[in-house]
């Protein structure tokens, strides 16, 4: 399988680390003389850039949250002036202020390079039609994965998210052999691509490349068996670049970090201390290239394990694995620590049920009360009673002794959940409401 | 081919570089660029073990170089063309060259000491029409360049130059440049420090920012002139879009 550039992504380990070292200490000496609030935590913490001796003296570094991105509101974090910047995005800001990403040209330039290695390793070439539905707008996964595709030459569609049935046409039509966009959308699509009786052999679709949240392996069969392609996972936030940070490759172990980029840490959420190499926790990412938004230590929030072992395509490039969980996602059920993802999982073990869910708490005389909703195929509402039990059942089994919790197990009818044509509404907290409604 | 990590060098108590690291591959041409003063000429002098790194390390061609002396660092293949021509001035041409072979004569045999001597003046052809020239009736691009063929006598793995086109007229600098180009093509690696950041930039793989003793920016050459910041404090370009928004 090809590699986009072969001498950055199969570079010796040890040539990786002295440029990683050199740009790590250039993007220090930088965010300390261009960026107020570096200079300010720099400071206030007693540190100097010149103590960056090696890479392990990162962790001596303060961490940046998105907290601070908030407070720095618009343009407070960035590291140059702004008419240098020729691009800015941001997040939707639904969970608060938005946070506002800046990009200068270069930065542009190394976005593209990035994700036309990432869609490279995930099957992508000169030769596809690339349908992006993405949504295109401050959202940085539609440009980020439409520049990738252009570098590397293929036929890119703008499809943007939404009129599922058009985007089935134009699958149809213009003979899309890539589709990306997020694994739920996906989904989606092939219920929509069922409603229109269009069989996956009536496409000409080869690879797909899914990402923007956690989704599972079994998601993936399902993908590829509806979609009939290979699918990919690939990673990436807005705050540190967008898409492009990390891929799959062919060989489907976990994504390769684009390292001579970025500089990626684990760590435990709880005390901001870094764990050993292989162990699961909060990723953190230093920029080492960007500069309009130069972030050190970027507290990602998402749940990931590392493996800087060497990879059977040939790329030097440290892998992390498929994201498990956000830490902001976390939920706190009756004590108990518990990610939707752990959901998911539980439910992508047991044959016969739709990758749909929704988790729904409640509060009850000051208990939580929480209620699992899975879609189940529509055969086995004509059975008899009794599957729907058992079902029921064996769900409810599996729950409690893998969360240590007893949801209601509420079984509906296909295509009954709400869709959504961006990121997946996997919960529904009413325990706020229902306290005050009391 | 070469790796400098964290080298910090004084100069008596002055700091003169605080952590400063890079790494220059065989067959690359990698300029270091910057003001007056940020160091530059310290990282040549930090690696040729004139004045050694307080801390850090330099390593060439996987060997620890950072404690070794000028002479066996020289002995190693790196040789130094400082700032100023330093040539002697009664002397000639070509026994200024044959000086730069100055470790090579029992070893080599007078007809490869002939071959590398007929390579030397194809690559500068003026310096054979001056060859029994005494140095100080050379004019200062012919010195640069006879400063430059010594050191090349030496058959160094990797030349380190220092300001090679100061004090030369802008024609001249540039003839000095391209002979630099045709370096690499005889897979000779350079460091280049030089206050020319745009003829710098022409004829290099990559480079490095200094101020103040510390990198603040590297790049690939194309990546650097495009670069704002560099147009703007060391290419020259930009003031007026300044002026304009200061108005």
């Amino acid at each position: 399988m090809a590699i986009w550039n072969p001498e950055a992504e199969t570079m010796p380990r040890s040539d990786l680390l002295q440029l990683q070292l050199e740009r790590l200490q250039a993007a220090t000496n930088r965010a300390y003389k261009n960026v107020a609030f570096y200079r300010r935590t720099f400071d206030e913490l007693g540190i100097v850039p010149e103590q960056v001796q090696s890479l392990d003296d990162l962790r001596r570094l303060p961490l940046t949250t998105k907290e601070d991105l908030r407070q720095a509101y618009p343009y407070g974090m960035f590291g140059v002036p702004l008419r240098e910047v020729v691009r800015i995005h941001a997040s939707s800001g639904t969970t608060g202020r938005p946070t506002v990403c800046g990009y200068t040209r270069r930065d542009l330039k190394v976005w593209s390079e990035l994700v036309a290695r990432v869609m490279t390793a995930g099957g992508v070439t000169h030769d596809d039609v690339v349908q992006i539905c993405f949504g295109y707008g401050l959202f940085t996964g539609a440009f980020g994965l439409h520049y990738g595709a252009e570098l590397i030459g293929a036929s890119v569609i703008p499809a943007s998210s939404g009129n599922t049935e058009r985007q089935v046409r134009l699958m149809q039509d213009f003979r899309t052999t890539a589709l990306v966009g997020t694994p739920s959308y996906a989904l989606r699509i092939t219920e929509v691509m069922d409603e229109m009786r269009v069989t996956p052999s009536e496409l000409s679709l080869r690879v797909g490349l899914f990402g923007a949240e956690p989704w599972s392996e079994r998601t993936r069969e399902l993908l590829q068996s509806r979609l009939g392609i290979r699918a990919s996972d690939n990673y990436g936030l807005s705050e540190i670049m967008g898409p492009g940070v990390s891929g799959e490759c062919e060989h489907g172990c976990g994504m390769h970090i684009n390292e001579d980029h970025f500089i990626a840490e684990v760590m435990d959420p709880r005390t901001g201390e870094p764990l050993p190499m292989g162990e699961e926790g909060e990723l953190v990412l230093t920029t080492l290239t960007k500069e309009a938004l130069p972030l050190i230590r970027y507290r990602t929030r998402d749940v990931t394990r590392l493996d800087p072992g060497p990879c059977a395509c040939g790329r030097t490039l440290m892998r992390m694995a498929r994201v498990s969980a956000r830490t902001d996602d976390m939920l706190i059920v009756r004590g108990i620590n518990l990610y939707p993802s752990q959901v998911e999982a539980v439910l992508a073990e047991i044959e016969g049920l739709e990758p749909h869910y929704q988790i729904v708490l409640e509060r009850e005389r000051a208990l939580d009360e929480m209620e699992v909703w899975v879609e189940v195929p529509a055969e086995l509402f004509r059975d008899a009673v009794g599957s729907l039990r058992r079902m029921e059942e064996r769900i409810a089994e599996r729950m409690r002794s893998v969360l240590g919790l007893s949801p209601r197990i509420r079984l509906v009818e296909p295509r009954s959940l709400e869709r959504t044509e961006g990121k997946a509404m996997r919960v529904i907290d009413r325990r706020n409401q229902s306290a005050e409604g009391r | 081919m070469l790796r400098v990590t964290s080298a910090v060098t004084y100069y008596g108590r002055v700091q003169a570089l605080k952590g400063v690291s890079l790494h220059v591959g065989a067959g690359e041409v990698v300029a270091m660029i910057g003001a007056n003063g940020a160091g530059k000429s310290t990282v040549l002098r930090t690696i040729t073990g004139a004045t050694p790194a307080a801390r850090g390390k330099v390593v060439f061609k996987d060997r620890d170089i950072t404690r070794l002396s000028p002479e066996q660092i020289v002995a190693l293949g790196i040789s130094h063309v400082p700032e100023g021509r330093q040539l002697f001035y009664p002397m000639s041409v070509a026994d200024h060259l044959l000086l730069g072979a100055y470790r090579w004569p029992r070893r080599l045999k007078r007809a490869e000491l002939g071959q590398d001597l007929e390579r030397i003046y194809e690559l500068f052809p003026i310096l054979r029409e001056r060859r029994s020239q005494t140095a100080g009736t050379l004019s200062g691009g012919e010195q640069q360049m006879l400063t430059i063929a010594r050191a090349l006598m030496a058959r160094p793995k990797l030349l380190l130059l220092d300001e090679p086109s100061v004090g030369l007229a802008p024609l001249v600098a540039r003839e000095i440049f391209a002979t630099i180009g045709r370096l690499r093509e005889r897979g000779i690696t350079v460091l280049l420090v030089e206050q020319s950041a745009r003829a710098a930039l022409n004829i290099c793989d990559r480079g490095y920012v200094l101020e103040t003793g510390r990198v603040v920016l590297e790049g690939s050459a194309r990546e650097l002139k495009e670069d704002r910041e560099v147009q703007r404090a060391y290419l020259g370009r930009g003031y007026t879009r300044v002026e304009e928004n200061r108005s």
